[in-house]
């Protein structure tokens, strides 16, 4: 007997080490049934369970205990169990329960998409795209907030953030004293410094990398350009803090910003410091590694550079290809 | 008279002193348990009384006692949850305020039976005097050797403390209270790990309502067995109900379970009716957050048996002609209260309350108070109405703490037995602002159910 335990996930079956949450077990299998996340962050120690994008059925508990859960559980918390069977997009109250999520978490989110610097890249947009309906029921005023600096390279705008906590585990694990954190609760809660104190940290840059929307921005960045008009490339230097690899993002010869790689789940493979992240927009500074390997499904590989344009042909089989994932994903549901 | 167990001295002047109280037969369930007694056996006691948890869940507390891990070497904690902040429900604040020894010894015997060696009562913020008098309780109680090192001659050690919270709704939740008893922001954690697991500091955990554990005095004292004997079926003993509203006499009672709805509304012994002459109109049965029922449900389940106050009966006809024992907050609305300024007025509370970690409850909660209010106003439209049950539906079961299900659950219910006087708002605005909707046909004796044909 292996020490693995088998968990089926809408059908598909896949062994993962005990303890794996749902969430990392669907990531293993890959594709559509991965739940969406908004505030887990694998990197962070305690983070997910709260925004209830990720809500899954549990439709049989265990090998031992086969009796489903009551609720739906956040897949991101919830560990798995030998024999457990989940349901994710097979099972519409599922899919109902995370059409409501993502209706709540917009109804105070101001969809100013064309004049945020994290659309194209953000989560909350694909999320909505792929789960929300079309219009809006909320007929009030939108909770609104003033920008704060956080620093001189970091800008809040808690009008658009979703309350992740993500920032608030970043500053807690990765810088080594946290001065920002939740005020207040309910809708009125908001990510603040502790009187607006400037976070000054090395790493603090990370909590830009780590938010799912725009309510944490680069000021290096903010109004640069959009992010589907630059170009991903890979890049590292031997940095004495962090490990230095980085993303440069090109547009022409200038590098407009730099952040942590992510990986297809939005996820930095490792933190890098503020003097990567802030100080060094040279391309002297870096050793490129080569362009970066974006989802052909982000807007972001619009302007594609890895390869040649594709011709224009409906008998181009890359094409054919793609057509075909987008009529699934329209048809989907 | 029906029998009393927690308020039967209540009335003994001076009772809240450490003297008088063990004049009348106080700390002998203290001196019985240490001196006689194991702690399984205090254990078994109590799940042989069928008591169930007294602060609205209603989990049998034995059961409750004997999930608690017992790991070597590592403390256990039993917390004695006293944030009790739900509109409709005064009964610990009545408790502590007047026989606070009660709390204390019972305190004693439950620590000792889960093998705690440090507790804490975890006092809502608001509650200053009650915090000052369990504080003199504890310091009277120590003073006579019931607290401290070595009580009774037991060898058992145990200190007994009294944390103020910052009056928070939210650090009812359990696993809320232990994160603000440590020290951090009152969030509900993510379960499991279930506190009996890992709870305070990661130690083993138990966290029980302040009735609960003054319930355990008489279980003791008496026997388990005997106190099984009073109340109904799995609803066993008695229990403190916090009646207000349009009431003759609103206040709090101790009943014995099983106790008929009618008879606690009407009878002289108990609330003697509906204030000023008028009719009821519906009743909240177990605090703010149960199911709100119009005054023919609440007084007969649907099946025409009469509704006794038990968790059994109360919660007969599930969430679709039910409601829930909860944690005892009767409140009772006469024919001239308006239902839908009431539900909002809920709604508000919750919003306000909601910790805002979890996003349906905390965009839910504000969303619903909105469109409540605009109801309330005259400015409402007749989609919102099925806006509110789906909205409810979209929080229900999908938070990490029940205070989700506790927000939708009275707009759901209000809307589902009273959508005549939500309509009503919707299609009158201008009688709205001036008068109620009244009494309607919510007292109306309830119709005969249809027959079902049988398949076969």
């Amino acid at each position: 007997m292996s020490d693995k335990v088998k968990v089926t996930i809408d059908g598909i079956t896949v062994e993962v080490e005990p303890g794996t949450s749902i969430l990392n077990a669907a990531r293993q299998i890959g594709g559509d049934i991965v739940p969406p996340a908004m505030c887990y962050y694998s990197k962070l120690e305690g983070s997910g369970g709260k925004c209830r994008t990720c809500l899954v059925k549990v439709s049989k508990g265990s090998e031992k205990d086969p009796r489903p859960m009551p609720k739906l559980v956040a897949s991101c918390r919830t560990g798995v169990m030998d024999g457990m069977e989940v349901q994710n997009i097979t099972s519409p109250e599922v899919i109902e329960a995370r059409k409501g999520v993502v209706e709540m978490l917009l109804i105070n989110h101001p969809l100013d998409c064309p004049v945020c610097d994290q659309a194209g890249e953000c989560h909350l947009q694909d999320l909505s795209y792929e789960h929300g309906v079309a219009d809006t029921r909320y007929e009030f005023d939108r909770r609104t907030f003033e920008r704060i600096d956080i620093g001189d390279k970091i800008q809040l705008h808690m009008t658009r953030c979703i309350l992740c906590y993500r920032c608030v585990y970043v500053a807690d694990q990765i810088t080594d004293n946290r001065v920002h954190g939740i005020l207040g609760r309910g809708d009125a809660s908001e990510i603040s410094t502790y009187i607006e104190k400037a976070i000054d940290n090395d790493f603090s840059g990370n909590v830009i990398d780590v938010c799912p929307v725009g309510a944490l921005t680069d000021k290096t960045f903010r109004f640069k350009n959009r992010v589907w008009f630059t170009k991903p490339v890979d890049a590292h230097r031997d940095c004495p803090k962090c490990k230095g690899k980085v993303t440069l993002w090109y547009k022409g010869e200038e590098v407009l910003r730099v952040t942590g790689r992510k990986d297809q789940f939005g996820e930095v493979e490792d933190f890098i410091c503020n003097t990567c992240r802030f100080d060094t927009k040279n391309t002297s500074d870096w050793v490129i590694e080569g362009p970066r390997h974006i989802s052909h499904t982000s807007v972001i590989s619009s302007n594609h550079y890895e390869m040649t344009p594709l011709p224009v042909i409906k008998d181009n089989p890359i094409l054919i290809e793609a057509n075909k994932i987008e009529f699934d994903r329209a048809t989907k549901v | 008279m029906a029998r009393k167990l927690l308020l039967e001295n209540i009335n003994v002047p001076g009772i809240h002193t450490f003297d008088v109280y063990r004049q009348n037969g106080g700390y002998r369930a203290v001196e019985k348990a240490l001196k006689t007694m194991t702690p399984d056996a205090v254990v078994e006691e109590v799940k042989t009384s069928g008591l169930r948890g007294r602060g609205g869940a209603g989990f049998p507390t034995g059961m409750k006692w004997s999930f608690l891990a017992k790991p070597e070497g590592r403390e256990r904690y039993l917390v004695c949850n006293a944030d009790e902040s739900e509109p409709g429900t005064f009964k610990d604040r009545y408790l502590m305020t007047h026989i606070p020894h009660l709390l204390i010894e019972g305190m004693i015997v439950a620590s000792f039976a889960l093998g705690a060696k440090t507790s804490y009562i975890y006092v809502r913020g608001e509650m200053m005097p009650q915090i000052r008098i369990l504080e003199r309780a504890i310091a009277e109680a120590k003073n006579a050797g019931f607290l401290g090192k070595n009580i009774l001659g037991s060898g058992y050690d145990l200190e007994l403390y009294v944390q103020p919270g910052g009056g928070a709704y939210i650090c009812g939740e359990e696993t809320a209270l232990i994160e603000s008893l440590e020290g951090k922001r009152g969030n509900p954690r993510i379960k499991p790990p279930f506190p009996a697991i890992s709870g305070v500091w990661a130690c083993p955990t138990v966290v029980n309502n302040v009735e609960t554990i003054a319930a355990v005095v008489p279980i003791i004292n008496d026997g388990g067995e005997e106190y099984s004997k009073i109340g109904n079926g799995r609803s066993t003993g008695t229990k403190l109900i916090s009646a207000s509203g349009n009431l003759n006499k609103p206040g709090v009672y101790e009943i014995e379970l099983g106790l008929p709805v009618e008879e606690f509304i009407y009878s002289e012994e108990y609330c003697g009716g509906i204030a000023n002459g008028k009719r009821l109109k519906a009743v909240v049965a177990g605090g703010s957050s149960v199911p709100i029922l119009p005054a023919n449900l609440i007084l007969k389940t649907i099946n025409g048996q009469p509704r006794l106050m038990s968790y059994e009966s109360l919660s007969d006809g599930g969430f679709q002609t039910g409601s829930m024992l909860g944690s005892g907050g009767f409140i009772a609305f006469d024919e001239d209260q308006c239902i839908v300024r009431n539900t909002w007025n809920f709604s508000r509370f919750y919003h306000h309350e909601s910790c805002g970690q979890c996003s349906p409850c905390r965009e839910g909660t504000g969303w619903m108070e909105k469109v409540l209010h605009s109801l309330e106003n005259g400015h409402g439209k007749m989609s919102d109405i099925d806006l509110l049950v789906d909205v409810s539906k979209k929080i229900e079961g999908n938070t990490i703490c029940p205070l989700g299900d506790a927000a939708a659950w009275p707009v759901a219910s209000a809307i589902r037995h009273f959508r005549d006087e939500f309509e009503w708002h919707v299609t009158n605005p201008k009688e709205v602002m001036e008068h109620n909707y009244g009494l309607a046909k919510y007292a109306d004796p309830l119709p005969k159910l249809e027959e079902v044909a049988s398949q076969n």
